[in-house]
């Protein structure tokens, strides 16, 4: 049997669950179907469609919380809060552009079940750290809440975090409530041109370790700038180092003149306005030079996450040892690197696990090809006793195996 | 004491001598404590209410002996209580007379300061404030605060997601902890995460902080460090009435500004403290809002402005802003007092910590003064005004009788009022044994069943912390029974494509 479900309501969620349940079929969870093409090819038997649980429930700008069922679009959300002068701070990031797909899809579920952040990462946490509260219906078809709707709370186990980045292994999620902040009123970005990777990342840590708050940091060499659609900062032709900062206008200024001041040892400065620091930012955010063109050839992707000053230490791991092309744009001041490689057998898993395994982190393949990633892991392997732990986890959610199985490990 | 703890295991008090003996091999030295006269400091925590004596104390000084005392005592059975340095006020170290109480004191060493990754890796046994004091020469420091932050040890904070003052602007301890190093009830060892951002699986650290001890032992904890503001200013206000102070908090908030830490106090709260403190709080009002902006000089005189004026439009009888260091720590020094202030002016006195929507405020104090004036205690109201967590401290005297379970049931309905309002039961202190049998009036028992399934992943036997955040206690085989629907669900009914 194939097909999709498309429930109208939570109950209608739970009762597909509990059909999954005593037929002994796998459910593939889908929101816009944005993120398809990401995890390992999960074999189900029927698509659970929950792009009819949509729409805001409740959403009090003073409170800084919304409300929404688990299917209402990203984008609703977004520019709801951003008439209230208000923003998702993890910065959501959109995968559509790499992966293929139409830009500025997807569900506030999907952003949650992926963890979604972007380069305000670094101080303001990614999509985890702004979920307080949901209703969802584990593998067992049983619905449950946990959380709250207020922005401060620790009663019972914080189960947010765990449904947060477990790609929907773990339960289905129908309504959720997430912590909205202020929009900074403006915006400046610090440009440091012509730096070798590890100078950058020297630069970054620097710049991190001052009170200028800086709210992005980011490396691009200068074949990746150049396919940045930002103009200004495409067409210098160079290798770009992005410093942002984010703030009331007074505050911003006085940060640029300090902030130059301490970055003026490590070479050329320019600094671009809101605007320009803007679209910047959005493409650093979407990994757009690596965004796969119209048809065109979408080489293996990957996301690593390592300790910042270790990233430029694990991209020349890669590039000493890769017999093909390497190219990177790091975020998170070094700590975030987006790898594309030339196609090879295995994705160049081995190549990227190995380095990880040198410099500590973890590494997900986020675009190749479906028996490429039914072929080798996509999200980093676990260590024996925390794989026995994680499929403890997924067992106490989903005994049989309904929720999207095998999405991020096999049997899990 | 009002609760009820786990029935003892009589077969392990039986064995109690063979126990000892069997941990003294594992924890050589002074690492287990027997006698009754030296086991007594650890009969209770901050929540003094409730006293109990373990069956042994274990003091172990590595991670291998934890592993080995856990894996000894998941094979016999045995239960075991965490406790860092013993300061939860919900009870969350209260021991079991027929557990180990397993005491994480000796893991008191910072193990590495990485400031180019801004991250210190400490044991748990380490203080809070420790943490920023090793790191603040090069002006760094660690941003959750709670107050019991001289004693407070992080692994205690991991276990309760600790908050504090600042929490609305740089988050609880599940925001600024990267990785830990924790055992699990069987022994096991496990890693997670690290002095990189995320988890490359289930963000088990996320469950892990505010885990209250049940889930593992974390034997090293990788904190997050911030880069101290340039400089830091407070305003004090004072008001007429709660509704108009909480009227200046939103609009605060709603003008994009999120003060670096926002505290409000009612008239009971400032008395106390004024009397005790001498901070200057003026004495004619009903409400005293403390609002800190910190960050850049310039920063801070452009929003300190603008909260004056807000101020001055939500009808703020007085506004003081700090002219110097000295005053706004003065202007602090009150309300960081506010607790033995008013434990001068009370011979015991009762903290309560439930969160509501801040815009229900003037509703719950109103309720409030109703429940005082019907159960015939005091209270005084410190609150963190940002993210609306209430700290009600009722006033009592545990020597007239009857009156600590009168406060009790006073707590319980303050607590009940937060929920009703659409806000949670605790904020940070924890659920503890304190608010355990009040987890059904927030949580259902499908919601419920669903945690403590969660609890079985990772300690199937139910011997770690139990009796405590549950009110009922489920065997895991029970809990992982599926109900299957087979022929009765609705199936058709959905819409299909």
């Amino acid at each position: 049997m194939s097909g999709t479900l498309k429930p109208r309501d939570a109950k209608d969620v739970e009762a597909a669950v509990q059909w999954a349940v005593a037929e002994g079929k796998a459910l593939e969870l889908v929101g816009q179907g944005s993120k398809r093409a990401l995890g390992r090819p999960a074999q189900t038997d029927m698509t659970l469609d929950l792009s009819r649980l949509s729409g805001v429930t409740l959403y009090e700008p003073e409170e800084l919380v919304l409300s929404a069922k688990a299917g209402t679009p990203l984008a609703e959300i977004e520019a709801l809060v951003a008439a209230k002068g208000q923003q998702l701070a993890f910065e959501p990031m959109d995968y559509e552009p790499i992966l293929g797909g139409a830009a500025g899809r997807g569900t506030i579920g999907g952003a949650l079940a992926a963890n979604l952040s972007g380069p305000r990462r670094i101080k303001a946490g990614a999509a985890r750290d702004h979920f307080l509260g949901m209703t969802a219906v584990s593998g067992r078809g049983e619905t449950f809440k946990s959380g709250g709707r207020v922005v401060k709370n620790v009663t019972g186990y914080d189960l947010c975090k765990l449904i947060a980045g477990s790609w929907g292994t773990l339960a289905a999620m129908t309504e959720v409530t997430i912590k909205t902040l202020p929009r900074p009123e403006t915006e400046k970005t610090l440009l440091i041109h012509r730096l070798e990777p590890a100078r950058a990342v020297e630069a970054m840590t620097a710049a991190m370790g001052s009170s200028c708050d800086v709210s992005g940091a980011a490396h691009l060499p200068a074949a990746v700038a150049a396919r940045l659609p930002v103009g200004g900062v495409a067409r210098a032709g160079t290798a770009v180092t992005a410093l942002r900062l984010e703030g009331v206008a007074p505050s911003v200024e006085h940060r640029r003149l300090t902030l130059q001041a301490l970055m003026q040892p490590y070479g050329e400065l320019t600094s671009v306005g809101e605007v320009v620091s803007r679209a910047l930012w959005r493409a650093v955010r979407d990994a757009i030079p690596f965004a796969a063109g119209p048809g065109g050839a979408q080489p293996p992707l990957w996301r690593i996450s390592t300790a910042p000053t270790r990233g430029a230490e694990l991209t020349a791991l890669v590039a000493r040892r890769s017999p093909a092309q390497a190219q990177m744009l790091y975020d998170w001041a070094g700590g975030l690197i987006w790898l594309a490689l030339d196609p090879c057998d295995d994705g160049g898993a081995a190549l990227v696990r190995g380095a990880v395994a040198a410099t500590g982190g973890h590494a997900t393949l986020i675009r190749a090809p479906a028996a490429l990633r039914a072929a080798v892991d996509v999200f980093e392997p676990q260590a024996a006793a925390v794989a026995a732990l994680t499929k403890r986890v997924k067992d106490n959610f989903d005994p049989k195996g309904v929720l999207n199985p095998g999405r991020m490990w096999a049997g899990v | 004491m009002s609760v009820v703890m786990p029935q003892p295991d009589e077969a392990v008090l039986a064995r109690r001598d063979r126990i000892v003996t069997a941990l003294s091999a594992i924890v050589p030295g002074e690492g287990v404590i027997a006698a009754e006269r030296e086991m007594r400091p650890y009969e209770t925590d901050g929540l003094t209410a409730y006293r109990q004596l373990p069956m042994v104390v274990v003091l172990p000084a590595t991670t291998e002996q934890v592993s080995r005392v856990l894996a000894f005592c998941h094979t016999e059975g045995i239960k075991v209580v965490p406790r860092g340095a013993g300061t939860s006020l919900s009870g969350g170290a209260l021991p079991l007379v027929d557990g180990v109480l397993l005491g994480m004191a000796k893991f008191n060493r910072i193990r590495e300061i990485d400031y180019d990754n801004r991250v210190a890796v400490v044991e748990p046994g380490v203080t809070n404030l420790a943490v920023t004091q090793a790191v603040e020469q090069a002006g760094f420091y660690y941003a959750p605060d709670p107050s019991s932050q001289i004693a407070c040890t992080i692994g205690g904070n991991v276990a309760e997601n600790s908050g504090g003052v600042h929490c609305l602007k740089y988050g609880m301890t599940t925001n600024n902890v990267l990785g830990c190093e924790m055992v699990l009830m069987t022994g096991e060892i496990v890693r997670v995460g690290g002095k990189h951002l995320d988890a490359g699986g289930y963000d088990l650290l996320g469950i892990i902080a505010g885990s209250e001890g049940l889930l593992g032992v974390v034997t090293e904890v990788t904190v997050r460090l911030l880069k101290k503001p340039e400089c830091a200013r407070a305003v004090l206000v004072g008001f007429s009435s709660s509704e108009d102070a909480g009227e200046c908090v939103s609009k605060i908030i709603g003008a994009g500004i999120i003060p670096g830490g926002m505290e409000m106090m009612d008239r009971p709260a400032i008395h106390a403290v004024e009397e005790f403190v001498h901070a200057g709080y003026p004495l004619d009002v009903e409400a005293l809002l403390i609002v800190e902006l910190d960050g850049p000089q310039a920063e801070v005189d452009h929003l300190i402005a603008r909260v004056e004026t807000i101020a001055k439009s939500c009808r703020a009888m007085t506004c003081r802003v700090s002219a110097s260091e000295d005053e706004r720590l003065l202007f602090w020094a009150g309300r960081k007092a506010a607790f033995p202030a008013v434990g001068r002016i009370s011979p015991d006195y009762y903290c309560m910590d439930g969160t509501i929507p801040r815009a229900r405020l003037p509703q719950v104090l109103k309720r409030m003064r109703e429940l005082s004036e019907q159960y015939g205690l005091a209270v005084a109201n410190v609150f963190h005004a940002g993210d609306g967590n209430l700290h009600p401290l009722i006033l009592y005297d545990a020597n007239k009788p009857g009156e600590l379970e009168r406060t009790e049931a006073f707590g319980a309905d303050i607590l009940k009022l937060c929920v009703e309002v659409g806000g949670v039961l605790t904020g940070e202190h924890g659920v503890g044994v304190e608010k355990r049998d009040l987890m059904p009036v927030m949580f259902s028992e499908a919601d419920l069943a669903q945690q403590q399934r969660l609890k079985c992943a990772f300690d199937d036997k139910g011997l770690l912390n139990p009796g405590k955040v549950f009110p009922t206690l489920h065997r895991c085989a029970e809990l992982g029974r599926l109900h299957v629907h087979a022929g009765k669900v609705a199936f058709p009914n959905i819409p299909r494509f």
